[in-house]
């Protein structure tokens, strides 16, 4: 394992390695944001002085240290240098979700107090202003997109660029002030509060310090040999760890080269022009870009197609081992590269990632083929375990390690152990500090020793070091046959399927088990356009009987594949319901990084599952929906409920 | 002018001008059919003021002659201050004032920014040949065009639709490049016919929000004609209605609602 970095040669905070990339890197480019369709650059030297005029701006308006200053919008160089400034002068960052309603923004605003907000635009003004009344402690907003808030009460709201001037003027006991706080800052001086989604009860506020940000964003750059030459493109949420670590911590601390879309619907073709080296994304972005590929693949002539699926079988066959370095004889390797040239190149191209270096995946399991498609264009495409209460990084694949099925070995400076109910524990320079204003929570999940439960299941492979996750600890349950139950290993190969795009899987203290299942919008409504099938909602077409059977088939497979694990095979769904809604993080029944919250589900939709369990052929429903503004309305169905077929439990062992 | 009159604030904090557009009995008349029937009324600079009435009320030819693309047979158009001869439509639009149609008039094969572009086309100084080289001081003077086609583009957040063709776009984005190709000739007055027709209901709330952004941002005064009351009564300033080319009523949203006549040809008889 690679050696402990040593504390000595660490700066003590993000704001140190900005001055210090100011120095060192200059007139290199940091930051860019696409605006009005062009490119907009900052060097770091600009940064600099942008981050340091608008901190002594904050200290203008009264900001002290240890302030917490909720920072909400979408991934804009603006709130990333907001950051460094609240930082700068010893005020906590709390980065929010934009997509988040007013009401959950509500609960962490006054969870921390804060006194600050800064937020992108009108349209998060407006629901910080919505809740207001609860917050005692906001004391000033501050926007950065002016359009529509000319009429707004200025008294206790300010722009961006007017505090930025302020500070730009500040006098010299201001900027001496600012040195002083600067100067205070330590590697034990909290870096950022990032709130948790929390698959069960409230978001936590995760506190980390700058020790834990520094060191994880320095290892797990050398790991990869990240350097300043490094472009990435940030479009993930800025409130999730990842980003953070990524576009902040990374960025900051190895000099990487921050790209922010233009608009939350341009990310893809942003992608095509920035061709980040540095990329990373979850599991569902990889699964859209290749359900995108096989439809169109599907829309061309029939020489193209045939075209494409001579070289992906042959990139199947021996794309991963030339990734990994392997030598495959010289007729195949020559194949390959005449794929490359008419297929390979061009694709990855179209998909934005012709020079990805290092590419990662995490937050859910992948789907092999998806894993291994990307892998057989020769993108470097890797798997991390981690989580926010980590600074990210648990365990990591390391070059020529990669599969599908684990997730790594250790981090850098990372022990991992399994714990006697067999749930993951890890200790790390990373384990965050504690949770805010919560330290029951705090001990339960941290222990004297600095061991922390991950609150997952898994196991690390004998022979080679390897971490596999089977699921969450607490879902790890039992059925009344005493069999395990561990529904998201089962979900999980749902969703492998395209047409799949969530499923719930119930059972524990049952005798058998039964799931709900979401159909992907864009994966069915394509097949049904191939195949004359009318349908005017997503309703409709979630119900039509050969949906139903299209998803039968694919229950039923996985029943197969499930069936084969001795310790698993109880876990094969006997009956199922098709949902006639999405699933959704605005009805709470999901987390915003869309993990599926399998306990409300379970309450919210009871009237289903009794269904599922009582032998009944149909059920009708009621389900309050609420829409992207907040109102809510309510959707009427009646389900079919289908039964599927599962592979005889007591299956004679063949003999060795 | 002697109808000019002082302005007035809103209760919004919007500063409402003098008239900046009077129609005075304006009568027009295909062969037998009279559209409009003796209709005057003004629109103040920077209010959003609209036209609404039944079908056939004669709303779309009201527009029509406000745009110069109808001559009334009897009545006087008069604009900032000026009576206005008979004019062409392209003279008219180089006055300021510009428009969007009901059916959408788009050049469907070209791309967004090629549609927000022709919106710049009369401002073009250089003449064709120059354009057509596209070097040096064209260049330059396309560049400045393309970068104000570009606010706007983010004005209207159809920055993901640039560069595609607008043929493929679904309505409602069309329509929001017809307002971007409308807003591109930064016009003084701005006319839209049903802006919010065929929309869902998401769809109409983001064209109110755009249409209230473009009058605060700016100034633009607006002139349009609509069918869905709510959003009528929500948008504009004052109200002008319209039932068989005759005017029935004109004033605030709330005192047009209050109308006894509005109420039974338009609205319905409420008991």
């Amino acid at each position: 394992m690679a050696s402990r970095i040593s504390e000595d040669s660490l700066l003590l905070s993000i704001p140190a390695y900005l001055r210090h990339n100011s120095k060192k890197l200059q007139n290199a480019p940091a930051f860019r944001e696409k605006e009005f369709g062009v490119w907009q650059t900052w060097t770091w030297s600009e940064v600099e002085t942008i981050v340091t005029d608008f901190a002594l701006g904050l200290l203008d308006l009264g900001v002290r240290e240890g302030d917490f200053i909720a920072i909400i919008g979408r991934n804009r160089p603006t709130l990333y240098w907001s950051m460094m400034s609240a930082q700068m002068i010893g005020a906590i960052p709390v980065p929010l979700y934009q997509d988040a309603v007013a009401e959950e923004m509500g609960y962490v605003l006054g969870h921390c107090g804060a006194g600050f907000v800064i937020a992108d635009d009108q349209e998060q003004v407006d629901k910080v202003l919505e809740i207001q009344d609860n917050l005692p402690a906001l004391e000033r907003m501050i926007y950065i997109d002016p359009r529509g808030m000319r009429k707004y009460d200025h008294s206790k709201l300010h722009e961006f660029k007017k505090i930025q001037k302020t500070g730009s003027e500040a006098s010299q006991d201001a900027k001496m002030e600012l040195e002083r706080r600067f100067g205070a800052l330590s590697l034990d001086t909290v870096c950022v509060m990032l709130y948790t989604s929390g698959t069960t009860g409230r978001p936590k506020g995760v506190v980390l310090s700058n020790r834990n940000i520094i060191v994880s964003s320095l290892n797990s750059c050398k790991f990869d040999n990240l350097t300043d030459k490094e472009e990435i493109l940030s479009y993930l949420p800025i409130a999730w760890v990842g980003d953070f670590i990524f576009s902040f911590g990374q960025a900051a601390v190895v000099g990487l080269r921050v790209n922010c879309p233009e608009s939350r619907e341009t990310v893809s073709a942003d992608l095509r022009e920035i061709g980040p080296s540095y990329y990373f994304a979850p599991p569902r972005i990889f699964e859209t870009m290749l359900t995108a590929v096989v439809l169109r693949v599907e829309d061309t002539g029939v020489f193209k197609q045939k075209l494409y699926r001579y070289f992906m079988e042959h990139a199947a066959k021996v794309g991963a081992p030339l990734l990994d370095g392997k030598s495959v004889g010289l007729w195949d390797n020559m194949k390959y590269r005449l794929g490359e040239f008419l297929i390979y190149a061009p694709l990855k191209n179209a998909l934005g990632l012709s020079r990805v270096r290092v590419g990662y995946t995490a937050g859910e399991a992948i789907g092999p083929e998806i894993f291994d498609f990307f892998r057989s264009l020769g993108i470097n495409l890797k798997q991390l375990y981690g989580q926010t209460e980590a600074s990210v990084f648990i365990t990591v694949q390391p070059d020529g390690e990669v599969r599908s099925d684990t997730v790594g070995v250790p981090a850098p400076d990372t022990e991992v152990r399994i714990g006697d109910n067999g749930e993951v524990y890890y200790r790390s320079p990373g384990s965050f500090v504690e949770y805010y204003k919560n330290p029951e929570g705090t001990a339960e999940t941290k222990d004297s020793e600095g061991w922390v439960a991950t609150g997952d299941a898994g196991f690390i492979e004998k022979d080679t070091g390897h971490l596999r996750i089977i699921d969450r600890a607490k879902d790890v349950g039992k059925l009344s046959t005493g069999e395990m139950f561990a529904p998201k290993y089962v979900e999980n190969k749902l969703k492998f399927f395209p047409n799949i795009l969530e499923a719930v899987l119930f059972g524990a203290e049952r005798d058998h088990c039964v799931a709900f299942i979401n159909i992907d919008m864009n994966a069915v409504g394509n097949w049904a356009e191939r195949n004359n099938i009318a349908y005017s909602s997503y309703q409709e077409l979630s119900g039509h009987a050969k949906v139903l059977g299209m998803v039968q088939e694919h229950v039923e497979s996985v029943n197969k594949s499930v069936s084969e694990d001795e310790m698993l095979k109880g876990c094969q769904i006997q009956r199922f319901i098709v949902l006639h809604k999405e699933l959704d993080a605005d009805d709470g029944e999901m987390t915003r990084t869309r993990k599926v919250r399998r306990k409300l589900i379970g309450e919210k939709f009871h009237d289903l599952v009794t269904a599922l369990y009582d032998g009944s052929d149909s059920i009708y429903t009621e389900t309050e929906v609420t829409y992207e503004d907040g109102r809510k309305g309510k959707i009427t169905a009646t389900l079919e409920i289908r039964d599927a077929a599962v592979v005889a439990k007591s299956q004679p062992m063949a003999a060795e | 002018m002697k109808d000019q009159v002082e302005g007035y604030v809103t209760d919004d904090g919007r500063h409402i001008g003098g008239i900046i557009m009077e129609m005075k009995n304006i009568t027009l008349r295909f062969g037998g059919v009279i559209a409009i029937h003796n209709v005057s009324f003004d629109i103040r600079e920077g209010e959003i003021r609209a036209i609404i009435g039944p079908n056939g009320a004669g709303k779309s030819s009201m527009l029509n002659v406000i745009n110069g693309f109808y001559h009334p047979q009897e009545g006087e158009v008069w604009f900032r201050g000026n009576k206005r001869p008979s004019m062409k439509p392209y003279e008219i639009a180089e006055q300021g004032i510009a428009r969007t149609f009901q059916n959408i008039a788009l050049f469907k094969g070209m791309t967004t920014v090629e549609n927000v572009m022709t919106g710049r086309q009369l401002m073009l100084k250089k003449n064709f040949l120059w354009q057509l080289l596209r070097v040096g001081p064209a260049l330059e003077e396309e560049v400045e065009h393309r970068r104000r086609c570009e606010e706007i583009i983010d004005f209207l957040e159809i920055q993901a639709i640039r560069n595609t063709p607008v043929g493929s776009l679904p309505y409602g984005l069309q329509k929001r490049v017809e307002l971007a190709r409308a807003l591109a000739m930064e016009p003084k007055l701005l006319l839209l016919d049903e802006p919010m027709a065929g929309m869902n209901v998401e769809e109409k709330e983001d064209m109110s929000r755009f249409i209230l952004d473009v009058n605060d941002q700016y100034g633009t005064t607006i002139a349009l004609i609509e069918h869905d009351m709510s959003v009528v009564m929500d948008l504009a300033d004052r109200v002008v209605v319209l039932d068989y080319g005759k005017q029935l009523a004109d004033g605030t949203p709330d005192e047009v609602q209050k109308d006894q006549a509005v109420i039974d040809a338009y609205l319905g008889v409420e008991h």
